[in-house]
Order: structure tokens, then C-alpha cells, then sequence
């Protein structure tokens, strides 16, 4: 008997009968290298060209290391922010019905659209120790603008939509006989929420999480009204990469550049890697 | 556990999805709700579970008030017709999750897993205790929903359309084999359905619902044999229905009596409903339902045939035998062995 060899190892699935799989992969291909890949190797070549000695140089700088602790700091912060009140406000214009909510719907999508600037030199006017969010938070010793916690405020205005628009569309999916599961099983409100509910959007807000995180690293425009730039204090990353550029230093620039494109890279992959992961458990 | 609707009336939005229902369920018993959509019969059951409150009325578990208590209080046992289960627990975690969260004596992390795996084999389903629902087929996922929804040791069992997203093959096992399981368990049970068939076959009683009111109550036989009500006749099986006229105690269609006597029926107009293989054929015609053939179909083993009856050619089905030689004339005449006349509409 002459059995034809199976063909082992790694293959490309067929993946339906429709052709252009070719086509479409080529397009995306080509697409993904002109808009990403030269632009970034372009930054890791130049970053290269500097010789490892003079990277650590720049790296080990204390004010680059205190630019990217603040970035990614204030990042974080503001994403988990926006993971717990994105969410809420996404349950609330998923789960009740009032007047006004589709213009609430409409409003979380303006930063989206705002030019960040703008949104930078509002939020400061509200949060400066004589405006009126300000002057009423100086008397109890808190300082908004021109801090760190001005940029997390920055941080979390600029990232609220990513959050509520990524959970938003799962919990409208979320089906109400579940819910009206566990209640007959006996589980109160909070334990629907927290053991029904939450475990099934988790997926979601990791991504809202990831995309807020990510957003919030590379803000720029909005955060250099509100952060006040003093170098060690409220000097983000992407504003020291400007200030390197206008003193001709391109060498630092683009390896503070490259720096952060490193981390942002190895947190987005270890957050997709949580992401696999769980969606290959719920399904 | 015994379970009594008292006078329930349930308006959704001022339109009322049931009028003044009142039932009695015997402890131990499997009652259908058995209904067309838009009967009521999911709401009532809703209502049982406390998934919805009356407008009016009261629902009592032996002797207690239900109405007033929280769906978590109640103790149901709930079935959802598209399963329900929580998708990111495996098999087992959605079995003993009643147990889980329950306060009070709630049983240790081993007595769940061991009630988990005993329920599993009562549904037999033994071995996928790690499996995820998604990794399971459709008749799979129910059994784990009801496996679940006994873990809890409810007072009343509630199915909504069990097996309503089932293929037929599926369907009917699933019906055996909760058969089965309820004849082991001994819950008071109560599926809704709108499979008569099912309802039929399965149930201790049936409760025939129409329009948010229940038409009839009984078992299979007293539902198909003595229909109380024009709707039951026609939902439960077949049945075919004239127009006729009452007088002296004798029933007439156009200016013939057609020999049936209904001494206690009041003069007048009427309609009578029988089934379609529930009748003698006759030769001579003095005193019977005479018609022309006008459409003749082979149906399984029988053939039914479409008369047109009287001068208003009013049409009306019957059911032959397939060798039967009335099948080929042109003119049939017979008389329904088993009818009943209801009031005209």
C-alpha cells in the first residue's frame, strides 16, 4: 500500500473558500511597512548608529529615566482610572434609559475628536490654583496643574472613550437571562456583578485598558499645558524627545525614542498575551 | 412542594399579558404550560419563579406567601431555553455555583465539587467537568443547565422551552430522559412548551393557555378526548368544524338533520368540531354530512380528504384509510363519531 506522506509541520490554514488570501495578505503587508515598520526602524537605526556606550549614556540619564517613570506612570494610573469609571459610565448607557443619554452617548466620543491642545489648556484653566476647580481644592492642600496629577487628569480626559467604547459594545451583548440565572440560583446583586458579570467583560477591559495605557504614553499635546515640564518633576518623555530635537541633539532624541517604543511594545505584547489567554478560556 | 396561583394578573405597560389566573400544582407533579406565543405561559412561569411580581394576586408555595419574597429567597430552580450558563466557569463551577454563593451553611469547596460531580452523573455527563460551555453540543449545555439549576435543592423545578433550541432527534431523547430524572427526583416540576406533542407525552397534566387565560387543565386524555373550549379543540390536534343550526334538540346543517342529537344544547346557531378520523363513513345518506371531494392527500398512513359541505360550500377535513373506496367517488358521506357543539361566535 502507497499511502500519500502527510505534510507535518507549520502551514497556513485555508482559511474560507473566498480567494485572496494572497491579495489581501500582500495589501496588508505592504501597508503595515510603509505607514509602521520603515518609520520605526528608521528610529532604531538612527538610535543604532550611536554606539551602545553613548545609548546607556542617554539612557541612564537621570532626567530621561524620570521622564519615562512619569510617562508611564501617569499612563497607568490614568488608564486604571478610566478602567473603573470608563466602565461605570459604559453600564450606564448600557443599562438605563433617561433622558439626555444619547447625548451623554455622543459626549463620551469628544475627546476623540477634540484638538488635544485645546482640551490641555481647558482642563488648566479649570485645575490652576485660581480656577474653579482649582481654588477649590487648594484650600485642602492638593495641587492639580503643573503636577504629575495635572497630567493624570490630562491623561484620563484624553483616554475615558477608548475604555467605554471597547466595553461598551460587550455589555450590550451581555444576555439578561444569565444575570436572571444566578439570581434564581440565589447570588445577590454583588455577586452577579462580580463572579457573572465582570469575569464575562474582563477581555474588553483589558483592551480598553491597553489602548488608554498606550494613548496616554504617547500624549503629548494635551499634557504639556497642564504638566507645568519641570525637568525631574512633570517633564514627560515626549516633551524631553522635543526638547532634544530643538537643540539639534537628534542622537538622544531618537534613542528616548526608541526606549519607548521598546517598553510600549513589550506591554501591549504582555497584555495581548493575557488577552489569548483568556479568551481561550471563556470562549 | 405544592404550588398555588391565586387570581394573578400581570399587565406589562398597561397591556395585560395574563387576566386572573388560578392554578393548582400538586406536589411531585410534571405540569406543562402549553400554549401558542402570546399565551402567557412564559409569564406565568416567570411569575412562579419571581422573576416578575404580579399586578394582583398571590402565588403560594405550600403555605407561604412566595409573592412576597425575592427571586433569591424563593428557592427555583430555573431553565432557560438558550441554557444561561456562565461562560467563563467551567462545567463543574457552573453546577455548584448555587452552592457557592449561597449564605449562611454554605457547604465546603469539597462538598460542592463532590454535589457537582454527583449531579453530573444524575445528567449523565460524567467526565467533561472541565470542559467550558462553548466546548459543549446544545443538548449538553441544557442538561448541565439543569443539573445546575437542581444543585440548589429548589422547592419547584421551572423549565422555559427546555428543549426549544434543540434539533428533533435531540428533542425527543431529552424528553425520555427528563421523564427519567423527574420520575428519580420527585421535584414538582413545570416546563412551558409549545410543543403539544411534548406536552403530551410528557407531562402529568397539561394547562392549555390562550390570550393570558387558561382554557382547560387535564391529563393528555381529558385534554384531547373532551376539549372544553373551541380553542382547545383546535390547538390540540386536528380537528375540522361546521356551522350548524340546533332545533328541537336536533342538529341541522342548511335544511337537513344530519342524525347527531344534542337534546341539552339551546336552539340555535352553533358550531360542531370533531376530528378528522373520528368518523363513520355511510353509504344511504339519511341523516349525515355529505360533501363533494374537492381535494384528496395522502398523509402517512392515511388520506385525508377535503369535502366541500352544503350550499355554502363550507370545507371540512376527514381522515380515511388509505384502501378505503369512499376515496375515489366523487360525493363522501359520514357522521363525526365523537363531537361536541359550541356556542356560534
Amino acid at each position: 500500500m502507497n499511502t500519500a506522506p502527510v505534510k507535518t509541520g507549520w502551514r497556513f490554514r485555508q482559511p474560507s473558500v473566498i480567494p485572496g488570501f494572497g491579495l489581501t495578505l500582500g495589501f496588508s503587508l505592504a501597508y503595515l511597512t510603509l505607514i509602521i515598520l520603515i518609520p520605526l526602524s528608521g528610529l532604531v537605526w538612527r538610535s543604532a548608529a550611536l554606539g551602545w556606550a553613548d545609548f546607556w549614556a542617554i539612557a541612564a540619564d537621570r532626567r530621561t529615566l524620570n521622564a519615562l517613570k512619569i510617562s508611564f506612570g501617569t499612563a497607568f494610573l490614568a488608564a486604571v482610572v478610566n478602567v473603573v469609571f470608563g466602565t461605570a459610565v459604559a453600564w450606564v448607557l448600557v443599562r438605563y434609559r433617561f433622558p439626555g443619554r444619547r447625548i451623554a452617548d455622543a459626549m463620551v466620543d469628544l475627546p476623540f475628536a477634540l484638538p488635544t491642545a485645546v482640551a490641555g489648556i481647558a482642563l488648566t484653566t479649570l485645575y490652576a490654583p485660581n480656577g474653579w476647580i482649582g481654588q477649590l481644592l487648594m484650600p485642602l492642600g492638593i495641587k492639580v496643574a503643573y503636577t504629575p496629577l495635572g497630567i493624570v487628569v490630562a491623561l484620563v480626559f484624553i483616554g475615558l472613550p477608548f475604555v467605554v467604547r471597547t466595553v461598551q459594545p460587550i455589555m450590550e451583548e451581555i444576555d439578561k437571562e444569565v444575570e436572571e440565572a444566578a439570581a434564581t440560583l440565589g447570588a445577590n446583586r454583588f455577586q452577579i456583578i462580580t463572579r457573572v458579570l465582570f469575569p464575562g467583560l474582563a477581555p474588553a477591559i483589558i483592551t480598553g485598558f491597553s489602548l488608554a495605557f498606550a494613548r496616554g504614553v504617547g500624549e503629548y499635546g494635551s499634557v504639556i499645558f497642564i504638566a507645568g515640564n519641570l525637568p525631574f518633576k512633570s517633564e514627560i518623555a515626549p516633551l524631553l524627545i522635543v526638547i532634544r530635537l530643538e537643540e539639534y541633539n537628534y542622537e538622544a532624541a531618537t534613542a528616548i525614542a526608541a526606549i519607548m517604543l521598546a517598553l510600549s511594545f513589550l506591554m501591549l505584547l504582555v497584555v495581548n498575551l493575557v488577552q489569548t489567554w483568556s479568551r481561550k478560556r471563556y470562549g | 412542594m405544592e404550588v398555588r396561583v391565586v387570581n394573578v394578573r400581570k399587565e406589562f405597560e398597561r397591556f395585560p399579558a395574563l387576566h386572573d389566573v388560578s392554578l393548582d400544582i400538586r406536589s411531585g407533579e410534571l405540569i406543562a404550560l402549553l400554549g401558542p406565543s402570546g399565551s402567557g405561559k412564559t409569564t406565568l412561569l416567570r411569575l412562579i419563579a419571581g422573576l416578575e411580581r404580579p399586578t394582583k394576586g398571590a402565588i403560594f408555595f405550600g403555605d407561604e406567601d412566595a409573592s412576597q419574597k425575592s427571586i433569591q429567597e424563593r428557592n427555583v430552580g430555573f431553565v432557560f431555553q438558550h441554557y444561561a450558563l456562565f461562560r467563563h466557569m467551567t462545567v463543574a463551577d457552573n453546577i455548584g455555583f448555587g452552592l457557592k454563593v449561597r449564605h449562611g451553611a454554605r457547604p465546603s469547596g469539597q462538598e460542592i465539587r463532590r454535589r457537582a460531580l454527583e449531579l453530573l452523573d444524575l445528567v449523565q455527563l460524567s467526565g467533561l467537568e472541565k470542559r467550558y460551555p462553548a466546548q459543549l453540543s446544545g443538548g449538553q449545555r441544557q442538561r448541565v443547565a439543569l443539573a445546575r439549576a437542581m444543585a440548589i435543592e429548589p422547592k419547584v423545578l421551572l423549565l422555559d422551552e427546555p428543549f426549544g433550541a434543540l434539533d428533533a432527534q435531540v428533542r425527543r431523547e431529552l424528553r425520555r430522559w427528563l421523564r427519567e430524572i423527574h420520575d428519580r427526583t420527585g421535584h414538582t416540576t413545570v416546563f412551558v412548551t409549545h410543543d403539544q406533542e411534548e406536552a403530551l407525552e410528557l407531562a402529568d397534566r397539561v394547562v392549555v393557555m390562550s390570550q393570558g387565560r387558561i382554557e382547560q387543565v387535564g391529563t393528555a386524555d381529558d385534554i384531547y378526548d373532551t376539549p372544553n373550549s373551541p380553542f382547545v379543540y383546535s390547538f390540540i390536534g386536528e380537528s375540522s368544524s361546521l356551522p350548524v343550526k340546533v332545533e328541537n334538540g336536533e342538529v341541522w346543517i342548511a335544511d337537513r338533520p344530519i342524525g347527531l342529537s344534542a337534546p341539552h344544547a339551546p336552539s340555535g346557531e352553533a358550531v360542531l368540531y370533531f376530528r378528522p378520523h373520528d368518523v363513520d363513513l355511510l353509504d344511504g345518506c339519511s341523516g349525515c354530512i355529505a360533501g363533494t371531494v374537492a381535494a384528496s392527500r395522502r398523509v402517512a398512513g392515511t388520506r385525508r380528504v377535503e369535502l366541500e359541505v352544503g350550499g355554502e360550500r363550507q370545507r371540512v377535513e376527514i381522515e380515511l384509510p388509505v384502501d378505503h373506496p369512499a376515496a375515489q367517488k366523487s360525493r363522501v358521506a359520514f357522521r363525526p363519531r365523537r363531537w361536541k357543539l359550541f356556542p356560534a361566535a
